[in-house]
């Protein structure tokens, strides 16, 4: 157990050369006591796993295995035993042991919960009347151990009416969160509905049975499912958001099976040149906004596969509409279609550029789809705020915005220092030497 | 730069003694299984077990194949442990095979599993084990326990299988290193572990008894005392690592971006790579220059071997080489980890991210902050991002920031909120008569026996955030005339950019001050935990000063590396080193994705 940092590092190399001698061998078999002696050293985490452990062991392969260390399996039973000396039982001869270990228990609660603890086979048969198993849960439950816990309840559920254990565990709720978990790992769905309908949970009970569409795969299923859900009792907020799901997934399969077929025909050129990623099946929301603003864009709000249908069905607001569109046109490059999202006419029929999420986030996200620089420019320039605009037209290099506002800030030397950025012999240094040399402009600095 | 320890501090223990156990029982298992045989590994375990055994160890002892388990996502933990054996069983007596088969469970086998190998009608066939495998030394002052499942299991579902699994680590760790004379703790799962522990230490009585103790304190801390600090973006390097490249049970995998060749390097990161151990804690902004500074050493290193006579040159080569090899891969892997990071967070917008952060965690600005966070998630950044702002906000505002964000959210999350509601990772305002009814009807059920259990399960029903008042009380926020220099930091809060001192490590730091939770009332019942703050000391003459100056830091539910430095500076400044047990290295996205319904 002292080995030393460098002894291990080259116990561990040398164990990758897998050259066999006798040597060697004799230093795997002194390894091996060593491990074994560290082993035992610890009670607690091998040693203890004892006397259903033995069992295992004869009744695979006929003969203890490990007799080595051990006893035979008669003594492993006192071993086992042994950890309680204050208890002394006369071990019946010739009975199983199996059985024996049944007989023997006769462990008050607490007893049993600290063996059950330790990992040990423990018959809790025994405990019949009602006052018996709840005394059985209240020392598994001060004692803290969630397994524990776990493991009476599990006898609990097996041997208590469900209205019953259903009623002791509502004033018991450590005990009620250990049972709740339980069922939803062990997938007992039926009881875990019966537990929420009984405890009076409602809204857990609406979501335990929603949860339910993740496992279904099969997106008609799903629907129908999702159907079943609407008018459960969720909260206000979360009850329009089971319809909207339920909508969406009966839009979706709608959109996927008529745009499967254009994609197959292969008469469809926007399908042709941008050939479907994955099925909209089970996306976002937004998702689904962005594939009609991809796909769909031009349709007649009629359609099921509209943008414009979507944003009234769903009410998006018009911010997350905007982006969303923006980010699906930008990336087919459908610059007209862009610069129309920002088009407004006033009554008198002048048109005005507006952007509700801010031409800077506009700018933004035309970089990010690679548009050009006369686009982003003429973006850069709707920016209200000019240092802001500044900023984005040095950051994306639009070279013409960056010269015409420092003009018209009569900056001269800020124009000066952004010389040394263009290229030499460039027509923006031109620009900037044309104006630099120029005699109408006042110069702040 | 680079904090070097002082020269005064403790010795660590050697805690390499924790694998050799962990191998040592592996292979006492394999040897209980005599013959040729194959063994299945659960996804999860790999890494793990790779740090404690390689295959040629394991091919020592007679394993003839290894194969990998992929977790199903929709499989429970419970369920796992069955399918295999399961199918195998199955298929092994359709053809007429014969086969033993043993179900090693690590760190602990459940009641459960067992009870589903019987259901299933396998039990005799299959037989079940223990490897008590649960301390895993990451570093030389880090055991983390391996165990990132923790966090969902208690504080959402409120199970506590694992309090015995860390009562067993605190157990094994005072048999190994004797007892800790002065304990502390606070959250409800610290009591509990605690108390199970000293039942452990009573009914074994003696082992402990009469060794000197190696270290002097042991702190306990539930992570939900303190979940804004988890929260928070990292900037500390090994932080930033952790966030970005997903620092997994000790090493990381740096992809070709990193490495500028067109492979990935399995990296561990330890204090045995001289580089990233002196930087590891900085801030990032500093990583740089430190980076610069050392690449230019290690030029003039090479450089001197211009100008060698034939021998000199002979001894270079011998002596000197392979060290600089070595720090130049190192050095160049760093470089490139950062410029890696640089670019993602440049494209992220890390630096606005930031200062909304900060705003929130200062109290100022809310609604820009919530406009911020609404944008966020109008641009469908990252759902997980989105959700940790969320929290945050929530929390630092004590949920009257309204969350009416999440109708943007896609229908499936619906079940993640409901989640991070329970864990008490978005508060909301529930109405006070609200709970008061439920209460009332309740307690008529109950007699008073159980009066007090029903209470401590309200507890959280009932809990609300009041990070505002406890960063008052505690002095979270710096008060900074002009800049807070990075460089040279003067307290805990560098590790967030001197914006933040982190919650749960300024209550350490507390409460070792004054050696209890005195004077710290308000602080405790702000934080909802009355009833969950204790100390226990003993006699201390046997303990020397060495080892009052070691301190084993516990965080149940999870650390962050940015604690860990914050902790790590704090003992440098106090002359104390700090050991860190955790039952999963944690950050903000692995919370998040613990509460996740929806797996990504």
């Amino acid at each position: 157990m002292n080995r030393t940092k460098g002894d291990e590092e080259e116990y561990w190399n040398s164990s990758k050369f897998k050259a066999f001698t006798f040597d060697d061998e004799d230093d795997e078999l002194s390894q091996l006591k060593e491990s074994k002696r560290a082993v035992n050293s610890l009670r607690d985490f091998v040693d203890d796993d004892d006397d259903d452990d033995d069992l295992e062991r004869v009744s695979w392969s006929g003969e203890p295995v490990g007799s080595r260390t051990r006893p035979g399996s008669f003594q492993s039973l006192s071993d086992a035993l042994s950890d309680t000396p204050a208890k002394s039982y006369a071990p019946e001869l010739g009975r199983p042991k199996g059985e024996y270990r049944d007989y023997s228990n006769d462990w008050s609660p607490s007893d049993t919960v600290r063996r059950l603890r330790k990992g040990k086979v423990c018959s809790l048969e025994r405990f019949r009347s009602l006052q018996d198993k709840l005394q059985l849960l209240e020392e598994a439950v001060s004692m803290h151990d969630g397994n524990v816990i776990t493991a009476v309840l599990i006898f609990l559920k097996r041997t208590l009416s469900k209205e019953i254990l259903f009623r002791e565990l509502e004033v018991r709720q450590v005990a009620l969160r250990h049972l709740i978990h339980f069922l939803k790992e062990i997938g007992d769905q039926k009881l875990l509905l019966d537990l929420f309908r009984f405890l009076d949970r409602t809204e857990e009970l609406a979501l335990s049975h929603y949860r339910e569409h993740l496992n279904i795969r099969d997106p008609d299923k799903r629907k129908e499912f999702l159907k079943t859900c609407i008018g459960l009792p969720f909260s206000a907020e979360d009850s329009a958001h089971i319809q909207d799901h339920y909508t969406l997934l009966e839009r979706q399969i709608i959109i996927e099976a008529n745009d499967r077929h254009l994609e197959s025909a292969g008469q469809t050129e926007i399908f042709r040149k941008h050939p479907r990623k994955a099925s909209i099946l089970n996306m976002p929301l937004v998702t689904t906004l962005f594939y009609s603003c991809f796909y769909h864009y031009t349709e007649a709000e009629g359609t099921f596969s509209s943008p414009i249908n979507l944003k009234k069905t769903f009410k998006i607001p018009d911010k997350q509409y905007v982006l969303t569109a923006l980010a699906a046109r930008a990336k087919l490059r459908a610059w007209n279609d862009v610069d129309a999202l920002f088009t407004t006419k006033n009554w008198l029929g002048y048109t005005k550029k507006r952007a509700p999420i801010g031409f800077h986030r506009v700018v933004e996200i035309l970089h990010k789809n690679n548009a050009p620089v006369q686009i982003l420019q003429e973006y850069v320039n709707l920016v209200e705020d000019v240092d802001t605009k500044l900023n984005l037209a040095t950051k994306f290099k639009c070279h013409d915005v960056v010269i015409d506002t420092c003009r018209d800030l009569k900056d001269r030397q800020q124009l000066l220092a952004y010389r040394s950025k263009v290229d030499k012999g460039s027509a923006e240094e031109e620009k900037i030497d044309a104006l630099l040399s120029s005699s109408q402009i006042r110069w702040k600095n | 730069m680079a904090f070097p320890h002082r020269p005064d501090a403790p010795e660590l223990p050697d805690f390499s003694m924790l694998k050799r156990l962990a191998r040592d029982q592996l292979i006492y298992l394999l040897e209980q299984l005599p013959g040729k045989k194959d063994l299945f590994i659960e996804a999860d375990l790999m890494s793990p077990l790779d740090r404690i055994a390689n295959v040629s160890i394991l091919k020592q002892h007679e394993v003839d194949k290894l194969y990998k388990v992929e977790n199903k996502p929709a499989l429970t933990s419970v369920e796992l442990c069955f399918h295999l054996p399961l199918s195998l069983v199955n298929a092994d007596k359709l053809a007429g095979r014969t086969r033993k088969y043993k179900v090693i469970f690590s760190p602990q086998k459940f009641y459960a599993c067992e009870m589903v190998l019987e259901e299933e009608g396998i039990y005799g066939d299959v037989s079940c084990d223990e490897w008590a495998f649960s301390l895993l030394p990451l570093d030389v002052d880090l055991l983390s326990m391996e165990l990132p499942e923790f966090f969902r299991d208690y504080f959402l579902e409120g199970d506590q299988r694992w309090i015995n699994t860390v009562a067993q680590a605190l157990h094994l760790l005072s048999t190994l290193y004797g007892p800790f004379p002065n304990c502390y703790g606070i959250g409800r799962c610290a009591k509990m572990a605690y108390e199970l522990w000293r039942n452990l230490e009573e009914e074994e009585d003696g082992e402990t008894k009469g060794r000197r103790p190696e270290i002097g304190h042991i702190f306990l801390l539930d992570r939900d005392v303190d979940f804004v600090t988890a929260l928070c973006s990292q900037v500390v390097y090994e932080g930033l690592v952790d966030d970005t490249f997903r620092i997994k049970c000790g090493s990381v995998d740096f992809g070709p971006e990193v490495t500028s060749s067109d492979k990935s390097l399995k990296v561990l990161l330890n204090a045995e790579d001289k580089v990233f151990n002196e930087i590891r804690n900085e801030h990032f902004s500093n990583v740089f220059g430190f980076l610069s500074q050392k690449a230019r050493n290690l030029q003039a290193q090479y450089d001197r071997r211009r100008g060698m006579d034939i021998k000199q040159m002979k001894n270079f080569v011998s002596q000197e080489l392979k060290g600089l090899k070595q720090e130049h891969r190192l050095l160049s892997l760093h470089i490139g980890a950062c410029e890696s990071i640089m670019k993602k967070k440049t494209k992220q917008d890390f630096q606005e991210l930031i200062k909304t952060e900060h705003a929130l965690l200062e109290g100022f600005n809310i609604r820009e902050s919530t406009s911020y966070i609404e944008e966020h998630i109008d641009r469908q950044v990252s759902p997980i991002e989105s959700l940790r702002l969320m929290c945050l906000l929530s929390i630092t505002e004590n949920g009257d920031a309204r969350c009416s964000l999440d109708t943007h959210y896609g229908p499936e999350h619906l079940l993640t909120f409901s989640n991070l509601r329970r864990a008490g990772l978005l508060t909301e305002q529930a109405p006070g008569d609200t709970l008061t009814a439920v209460e009332s009807k309740v307690s008529k059920l109950v007699t008073d026996k159980a009066a007090g259990k029903i209470t401590d399960a309200f507890s959280s029903l009932a809990k609300r955030s009041n990070f505002r008042a406890i960063s008052k009380k505690l002095n979270l926020i710096p008060r900074v005339d002009g800049e807070y220099d990075l460089k040279v930091p003067r307290d805990m809060a560098y590790v967030f950019s001197g914006a933040y001192v982190p919650l749960s490590c300024r209550i350490i730091e507390q409460v070792l001050e004054r050696r209890s939770w005195q004077g710290l009332d308000e602080v405790v019942r702000l934080l909802n935990c009355s009833d969950f703050a204790f100390t226990d000391m003993t006699k201390e003459d046997k303990a020397s000063s060495e080892s009052l100056r070691l301190i084993l830091v516990v965080f149940l539910g999870g650390c962050t590396f940015s604690e860990i430095s914050a902790l790590r500076f704090l003992g440098r400044e106090k002359g104390y080193r700090f050991i860190f047990l955790t039952t999963a290295v944690t950050n903000s996205a692995r919370l998040m994705e613990a509460m996740s319904e929806v797996k990504a």
